[in-house]
């Protein structure tokens, strides 16, 4: 008997590894293919979803959100689209969010992975829909490809537009070239357009020219070193502002001094 | 009939869930809309996966109270009638497995192959690994990668799901290993033991009537809970039993039943001989 028990305590042993080791190994595959596919960052979701971090968390991948979609924009990612598997998203080239006045694809949401508050407005007291909060993402010109930076008359996105003018305008310059006609361009206003991409449906170009991405791939950021001057509000940004002082070796000198003084360069 | 009569059920309800939810996208029925991993019944009840929501809970995620509600439906429901139940009278996975395992008997391969060693509990680790990963990776993990959800999912809604998944689990259960996926490996199948653990819907073996064919666990894919059987008599007690009623079927001499509970039953004859 005695002389089982070292073996019997290398079996334990090396099968506690194996089962570590095959834990360890079957996690790290696992998570390689978590990350990459919530790496997935062109994707647009349906109108009053939560931020792209904690949308992944929420959506349960029921589909509801789809189902309650008159016009078939909405799509669950299948397998294969390099999409976070069975959650929804629009493709507006195919099909864009066509903004129904009740959101019907909001409030069937039994997770809160698209919020209500967020595109609602309280008007006259009443909790109302309001399309206008919607925000999907933001349509982009591509300068290049748009026909009316030729010179074309189009408009067709300006026209589409559920928001237009307020979310899409034409700005009339001069054509130089003829030095007798317009450009009729067009121009997108990103606190107000919602990404519903019914510009991007719209456009005639073979790829359109204009088109949806979501708000973190197409905004840039200012942070906070830039104020502006003449905005009041912007302005008051400054007031319990407290400046930061270095003090080095230099600060002793004035700056004059400090600039004229060459002999450190040579 | 008689021999299959469970085995119609099952599928009946396994396939009639899914033309509901086909329907339901497809026609715009509105009697069971969405899919396994929530739906919403009649319009008014929701209904959610209980193990979908621990893992996004994992993951931090402050949901919506329908959500909530849904899942507490689901987890009560199967606490009660056998958390597996879903494995053997819901889940589409198990029509897969089911026809792997019934080749696997036409064809002989378990006579023939060296059983591998695997452990049962594997899915229990694959479970705590789920959760985990959904705690790290900030999203439910297995959701992303759940063969179950995404054939559910694909049926529903008319679209890709996931072949690639079904037939290696397919193969993999055909050739490699006997009932692998759903019995040992799926955490799925793993947390609804674990639910099920106490439920009141039992399979009752009367060891007076058994003949010790042993055919109840030949057919049964979770044999270790029929450890009872031709001993002594009682229910199936261990969580791991799917309440497939494989076991009633093939049993010829009455001695494999559906049943409530034991315990309940004995303290309801108790009560009753008290008054
Ligand atoms: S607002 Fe209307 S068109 Fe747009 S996604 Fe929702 S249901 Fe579909
Ligand atoms: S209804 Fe909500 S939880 Fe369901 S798929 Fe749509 S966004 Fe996700
Ligand atoms: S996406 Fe296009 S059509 Fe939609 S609001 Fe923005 S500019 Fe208008
Ligand atoms: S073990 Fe998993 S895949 Fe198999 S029937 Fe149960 S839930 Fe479905």
């Amino acid at each position: 008997m005695k002389k089982e028990l070292p073996n019997d305590r290398r079996k334990f042993i090396l099968s506690m590894a194996r089962g570590v080791g095959l834990s360890a190994m079957g996690a790290l595959i696992w998570s390689a293919y978590v990350d990459e596919v919530k790496a997935a960052p062109l994707i647009l979701r349906p109108p009053g979803a939560l931020d792209e971090p904690d949308f992944l968390k929420t959506c349960i991948k029921c589909g509801l959100c789809v189902e309650a979609c008159p016009y078939d924009t909405l799509i669950l990612a299948q397998p294969g689209d390099n999409n976070p598997i069975g959650t929804p998203f629009f493709v507006p080239r195919d099909v864009p969010c066509y903004m129904c006045d009740d959101i019907p694809c909001v409030p069937v949401c039994p997770t809160g992975a698209l919020v209500q508050d967020s595109v609602t407005s309280e008007i006259e007291g009443e909790l109302t829909w309001d399309i206008t909060k919607m925000d999907m993402g933001l349509a982009v010109v591509d300068a290049e490809s748009c026909i009316a930076f030729w010179g074309i008359q189009c408009d067709a996105c300006y026209r589409a537009c559920p928001l237009m003018d307020v979310a899409i305008s034409l700005q009339y310059d001069k054509n130089e070239r003829t030095g007798k006609h317009a450009f009729l361009k067009p121009v997108v206003h990103a606190d107000a357009c919602t990404g519903c991409g019914l510009c991007e449906r719209a456009c005639v170009t073979k790829k359109a020219a204009i088109y949806v991405l979501p708000n973190e791939v197409a905004l840039g950021e200012v942070g906070d070193h830039y104020i502006k001057g003449w905005d009041k509000a912007d302005e008051a940004r400054l007031k319990d502002a407290k400046g930061e002082t270095t003090v080095t070796d230099r600060s002793n000198r004035s700056a004059v001094d400090s600039l004229n003084d060459a002999e450190d360069l040579y | 009939m008689r021999k299959i009569r469970y085995l119609l059920m099952r599928r009946f309800t396994q396939i009639g869930i899914l033309i509901l939810y086909f329907g339901a996208n497809a026609y715009g029925w509105t009697i069971l809309q969405g899919n396994l991993s929530a739906s919403l019944l009649f319009e008014t009840v929701p209904l959610a996966d209980p193990f979908a929501l621990l893992q996004m809970l994992f993951a931090g995620a402050v949901l919506a109270t329908d959500v909530i509600v849904g899942a507490l439906i689901m987890a009560l429901f199967y606490a009660v009638i056998g958390g597996r139940a879903f494995c053997s009278w819901v889940c589409p996975i198990n029509m897969v497995t089911d026809l792997a395992n019934w080749l696997r008997r036409k064809l002989g391969i378990s006579d023939v192959q060296k059983r591998v060693y695997m452990s049962r509990n594997v899915r229990y680790w694959v479970m705590v690994m789920a959760l985990l990963l959904s705690a790290a990776m900030g999203l439910a993990a297995f959701e992303l990668i759940s063969p179950i959800a995404m054939a559910h999912r694909g049926i529903a809604f008319g679209m890709g799901f996931g072949v690639g998944a079904l037939v290696i689990i397919f193969l993999f259960d055909l050739f490699v290993h006997e009932n692998a996926w759903c019995g040992y490996v799926c955490p799925l199948g793993g947390f609804y033991s674990i639910l099920g653990k106490f439920s009141l819907f039992r399979v009752k073996h009367d060891a007076e009537a058994c003949t010790l064919c042993m055919k109840c666990k030949e057919v049964c894919p979770e044999k270790e809970v029929l450890f009872m059987i031709g001993k002594n008599s009682g229910s199936v007690l261990m969580g791991a039993c799917t309440n497939c009623a494989r076991c009633i079927e093939v049993c010829d001499d009455d001695a494999l039943d559906f049943s409530i509970r034991s315990q309940l039953e004995k303290t309801i004859e108790q009560t009753k001989e008290k008054a």
